[in-house]
């Protein structure tokens, strides 16, 4: 007899092993999301949107209705979704390209109306997909196909802070966090408050995970956990930015 | 909740009214818009009206938002639409071609301006090529071409039916002279025509609880396998296919003896008109072919009518748009075919007259 791994039940088990690399952060992230759609019981009002990028590989992942879009596009369809049927508990996914390059305006304006969708992004520092470009995430140094020699942020700028500029540009009402792999448990209570937001119809919800991808920072397993801990922590600030009504915690 | 119109009534206006009347007719429950002239004035008159019939309207960043945020409409299950021009809609083909692939029945209203690039505010049909076969893909999208305002009023809510009942995005192909220009039509309340609107369905969140009770839906645009795209392309192809001949329509004006054959399509067909109107009455054989669908085109028919015919002409506010689009559908025709080209700019009965005698 085989023991089935614990799974949210909103995964579907038909599609899985899923299909992200070995070591991927993404389950992680999508385990924590899991939990809390099972714990919230939404399944039969969520809609999840995935983006071009790694992220699109869970096209097929959840027991829940899933629209896979085009890269940076999935906030404007999940918007428009949610704006048309305010029943819809609306999560658009993506990764640090989707959300903060190719896709930045929908990011930006979807906070700045405080549109009532939780954005959930992967910050893996590079595009994943695509062989690991350059991302403006990616950490000043940091060697990635289109920065051979390191990022130098002279020529290209710092890593971009994410949720920062989310809580700077939503309103009182929304809810901006910063999570990360290395600690799902916490991941998964700002997810869970995330939602909780856009539920109750509070404000703009988002969430950055800090995430892996030891396929293209070519790291074994102690220096996957290094980087995300050590070296992506030291500029990105991991905890709640903005509670509406709040004590912020971490 | 009362209707925006009861029965049927005449008016008067411009072609953006025209536009936002109609959506309200059909039912269309919410607008995704950004401006852009000579759209700007759908947004205007539906941003005055739809509250008072419990419609929405999302104004956003971008055409390229108000695109994917139409296409989340739809897929909400709403009659949903939007409305662009010009550099709009180069950044409308993104979501056009997300629509196309995920048969997500969306409804766009294409104000047609000066091309390419930001170029003029006021006219063209130079939207043609673009509004027919945009994006990286193969134009499985329905085209309707207007030139009335009764066209552009009876034409948007067909859209909606049309969009609805094959599920693939179309598009009404208007211009900026029909924006800006008042006429009087005849608006009317579907019902009162026995025009039944077909029932808009969500994609999702569709009742039930996925994994329980029903499969989820699992919407995708992206493909593993040339083999797997190979036969999505290929269903879609072989749909639009055998829907066509339902979809096509067409207009002739003396074409039954006519030796030349002018076609043109769109606000341009009123100049044709006129112009085979008046060297009729100089008992010239002229006559004129419009066709209101440019996808699917109504290839036989004109086919027919240009073997029939010892010249065709095409004549269109473009360089060669309308005309690209007749040659190839012309294939194995050896009747002639000159040009009357004039990008961007307006085309009268004189003009048609004059270039018509050329050939007679």
């Amino acid at each position: 007899m085989s023991v089935q791994p614990q799974m949210p039940k909103s995964w579907r088990s038909e599609t899985k092993p899923h299909k992200f690399c070995p070591g991927c952060g993404h389950p992680l992230i999508l385990k924590a999301l899991g939990e809390v759609i099972d714990e919230l019981n939404i399944a039969d009002r969520t809609v999840f949107g995935c983006d071009i990028g790694c992220s699109l590989l869970a096209w097929d992942f959840f027991n829940v209705d899933t629209i896979q879009t085009h890269h940076g596009r999935t906030t404007p369809v999940i918007v428009g979704l949610r704006r048309a049927n305010e029943n819809v508990i609306g999560i658009a996914y993506m990764g640090d390209g989707g959300g903060y390059a190719i896709g930045s305006q929908h990011l930006v304006n979807s906070a700045a109306r405080d549109e009532k969708v939780f954005v959930l992004l992967a910050n893996n520092t590079q595009y994943g997909m695509t062989g690991g470009q350059m991302a403006p995430t990616t950490l000043p140094g940091q060697k990635t196909e289109t920065s051979p020699y390191g990022r130098d942020t002279e020529l290209t700028g710092p890593p971009v802070q994410g949720p920062e500029m989310v809580a700077a540009i939503s309103g009182e009402n929304a809810y901006v966090a910063r999570g990360t792999v290395g600690n799902v448990r916490q991941l998964k209570k700002f997810i869970k408050k995330a939602i909780q937001n856009v539920m109750e119809g509070r404000g703009f919800a988002f969430v950055e995970a800090l995430s892996l991808c030891p396929t293209n920072w070519r790291t074994n397993a102690e220096d996957t956990w290094k980087f995300v801990e050590k070296d992506m922590a030291t500029y990105f600030k991991v905890g709640e930015i903005k509670v509406p009504g709040e004590k912020k915690e971490g | 909740m009362t209707k925006p119109i009861e029965g049927e009534k005449k008016v008067f206006m411009t072609g953006n009214e025209v536009v936002a009347w109609a959506a309200l007719a059909a039912g269309a429950e919410i607008m995704y818009g950004y401006p852009i002239t000579p759209q700007n004035e759908i947004m205007h008159y539906w941003t005055r009206m739809a509250p008072k019939y419990g419609r929405k309207f999302l104004q956003t960043e971008d055409e390229i938002s108000a695109g994917f945020t139409c296409t989340g409409g739809v897929l909400a299950g709403k009659r949903a639409f939007t409305a662009t021009a010009g550099p709009g809609n180069t950044l409308m083909q993104e979501p056009m071609s997300m629509a196309e692939m995920m048969r997500i029945p969306t409804v766009l209203i294409v104000c047609q301006r000066g091309g390419p690039s930001t170029a003029t505010v006021i006219y063209s049909q130079q939207e043609t090529t673009m509004t027919c076969y945009g994006g990286n893909g193969e134009g499985f999208r329905i085209v309707y071409s207007t030139a009335t305002h009764q066209e552009l009023f009876d034409y948007t809510i067909k859209a909606f039916n049309t969009a609805w009942k094959y599920r693939f995005p179309t598009f009404v192909l208007g211009d900026g002279y029909q924006s800006k220009m008042r006429e009087s039509l005849s608006i009317y309340d579907p019902e009162a025509r026995n025009i039944e609107m077909v029932r808009a369905e969500p994609y999702v969140v569709k009742g039930g609880v996925p994994g329980e009770n029903r499969d989820p839906a699992h919407l995708r645009n992206t493909y593993n396998m040339e083999e797997e795209l190979y036969e999505v392309i290929m269903d879609h192809a072989r749909e639009y296919e055998k829907i066509a001949p339902e979809i096509i329509e067409y207009e002739e004006y003396e074409c039954d003896d006519a030796d030349v054959l002018l076609v043109a399509h769109g606000v341009v067909s009123r100049a044709a008109k006129g112009a085979v109107k008046e060297l009729r009455q100089d008992g010239k054989k002229v006559g004129h072919f419009k066709p209101v669908t440019l996808r699917p085109f109504p290839e036989k028919e004109l086919l027919e009518r240009a073997k029939a015919a010892k010249q065709v002409i095409v004549i269109e506010s473009a360089y060669g748009q309308l005309d690209k689009l007749v040659k190839s559908h012309l294939y194995g025709c050896s009747t002639p075919i000159a040009q009357y080209f004039r990008p961007g700019e307006g085309i009268t009965i004189e003009e048609v007259v004059q270039e018509t005698k050329k050939y007679l």
